[in-house]
């Protein structure tokens, strides 16, 4: 939820002169548990997708509905995460900048998304965009549904990724700017912006790997019809309920690999971040 | 000035029409008929049984991923090892792997087909639909943020106390209990938080894992989910208006316990 706090632990901090309590015995357990936890059931599912050699493999991820399912997941998720950039830094900028009745209460319900379960908040949006929806406003089971979904769940990250930056920004550049004649817009292109950038993009990429993954939301929203509003990680469940363990894996490894993919990215521009602090 | 309401007003609605209007809905709806309707749904005995089993797994993988979490903060803060950027990146695989890939790799190693699952079921263990499946699936899902809260505070206090315990005889245990843990409680504390109401939250790991058995293996997000494919919206909304409760106490929460210098 606090993904400011997430950045700092990223960074690998520096051995301290006192080791003592880093002893063998606790790096084992750490080790361990998270070997027994997370390392090795994905190791198996890695495994098991090759149940039916490369050529199944490929057979599995060259299905066309799961071809559909991944197509549908990645460009939703680009379009949710453009969009996030958006709303994202304008949310945080009435945040920071703006000073208005009740902003606390605002600010505290932006994290309101990572604290509601995925199933409900599927259900709130179903409620309101539905076919019951009290402002008659049908999605339920569109393209637009899945988008909906992927903007609720997502919401924060953009927002708590740029809020400290912005907080922490110097004002005395945007005044040396507004000073020499740029204009509001100006200032925010030219100095603002790229300051922000690199929390924007850290955001970006968090809540895209949340994207490519989500279940819970869309499950009762989108009405999962293949070809058509099915994404990846529905598409997954069903060819699990199906029996198709092997199928399911190998499209897994795809999500798996794409997950890996941006959280590679994220650490590159983490790196950025910081030498931009320098 | 004009500037400013403009993106006051677009920010606060999109939040409304996001966030704050589809929640309310649900609220509205739940008690359209009456208290008596949701008492009556949260009283049946498979609701009850759900909230049971959510606050009994919860309770499970938050202390089992807070004793780790805090072992392997220490581990990442206090000690230089090869591999320790490896330890650290895998750390992060939870919160980027879809819940329903997690369900499907504990089905993959834990399965009746599978070798490790054919021990347990000799040894007469069921993990897959079964509690310790859903129990393992809520660990993975909810094991980072004790840790990522652990460390950065860790870090910030610093060795010079825990020197000094030593100095004057302290054990190591001594010194953990006596000066670290005070120490680094509210980092602890805001992780629990945190790691709790992922636990609680938990969908698709838990439906893929649970074989969603009403009255043995559902979970309340579950429940939620098998009242709505009943044309039950009383007791979905009810359940969803529990969980919701919940998560609105967690973002009090959070607030009470966030670093201050955050906002």
């Amino acid at each position: 939820m606090s993904h400011n706090t997430l950045d700092r632990a990223r960074s690998i901090p520096g051995p301290t002169a006192s080791k003592k309590q880093g002893s063998p015995l606790n790096r084992g357990v750490a080790i361990g548990y998270l070997s027994l936890i997370v390392l090795i059931p994905l190791a198996a599912v890695v495994w098991r997708s090759t149940d039916g050699g490369v050529e199944g493999f490929l057979q599995a991820i060259s299905n066309p509905q799961a071809l559909a399912a991944l197509r549908l997941t990645l460009l939703a998720s680009l379009v949710v995460v453009a969009l996030n950039v958006v709303t994202g830094t304008l949310i945080a900028w009435v945040l920071v900048r703006d000073s208005f009745r009740g902003k606390g209460v605002v600010n505290a319900i932006i994290d309101l998304p990572f604290a509601l379960p995925t199933i409900v908040a599927g259900l709130t949006l179903l409620a309101l965009y539905g076919s019951e929806s009290p402002l008659g406003l049908n999605v339920a089971y569109t393209k637009v549904s899945v988008g909906m979904a992927l903007l609720f769940v997502t919401l924060p990250f953009v927002v708590r990724a740029t809020q400290p930056v912005l907080l922490e920004l110097d004002r005395g550049m945007e005044e040396a700017s507004a000073s020499l004649g740029a204009s509001e817009l100006q200032t925010f292109r030219r100095i603002i912006l790229p300051n922000l950038l690199p929390a924007i993009l850290s955001g970006a990429a968090l809540g895209f790997a949340r994207s490519i993954g989500e279940f819970g939301s869309v499950v009762l929203l989108t009405g999962n019809i293949p070809f058509e509003t099915q994404v990846a990680s529905v598409y997954i469940f069903g060819q699990v309920e199906g029996d198709n363990v092997t199928g399911a894996a190998a499209v897994s490894v795809l999500l798996l690999v794409i997950s890996l993919l941006v959280l590679f990215a994220m650490s590159l521009l983490n790196r950025w971040g910081t030498r931009h602090d320098r | 000035m004009i500037a400013r309401l403009t993106l006051r007003t677009l920010a606060l609605s999109y939040l409304a029409l996001l966030l704050v209007f589809p929640v309310g809905v649900v609220f509205v709806r739940t008690f359209a008929e009456g208290v008596g309707p949701v008492w009556e749904a949260i009283t049946r005995p498979d609701a009850l049984h759900a909230l049971w089993l959510t606050l009994l797994v919860a309770a499970i993988a938050v202390a089992g991923n807070t004793i780790f979490g805090v072992i392997c903060a220490i581990v990442l803060v206090r000690h230089d090892f090869r591999g320790k950027a490896l330890l650290n990146a895998v750390l992060d695989l939870p919160l980027a792997v879809s819940p329903v890939v997690v369900g499907l790799a504990l089905l993959v190693v834990y399965g009746r087909t599978s070798l490790v699952g054919g021990w347990l079921a000799e040894a007469g263990i069921r993990v897959i639909f079964s509690a310790p499946g859903i129990i393992l699936a809520t660990i993975f899902v909810s094991l980072p943020f004790v840790v990522r809260e652990v460390v950065p505070v860790l870090r910030e206090i610093g060795t010079e106390q825990e020197q000094a315990a030593t100095t004057l005889g302290a054990s190591a245990f001594q010194t953990f209990r006596l000066v670290t843990l005070p120490a680094i409680r509210s980092g602890v504390a805001y992780g629990v938080v945190l790691t709790t109401a992922r636990a609680i939250g938990e969908f698709g790991a838990v439906s893929i894992i649970s074989g969603k058995l009403a009255g043995r293996t559902e979970t309340l997000t579950i429940y939620v989910e098998d009242r709505f494919l009943h044309f039950d919206l009383v007791g979905c909304y009810t359940a969803s208006v529990i969980l919701a409760l919940i998560a609105v106490m967690t973002l009090l929460l959070t607030n009470l316990f966030k670093p201050r210098e955050e906002y």
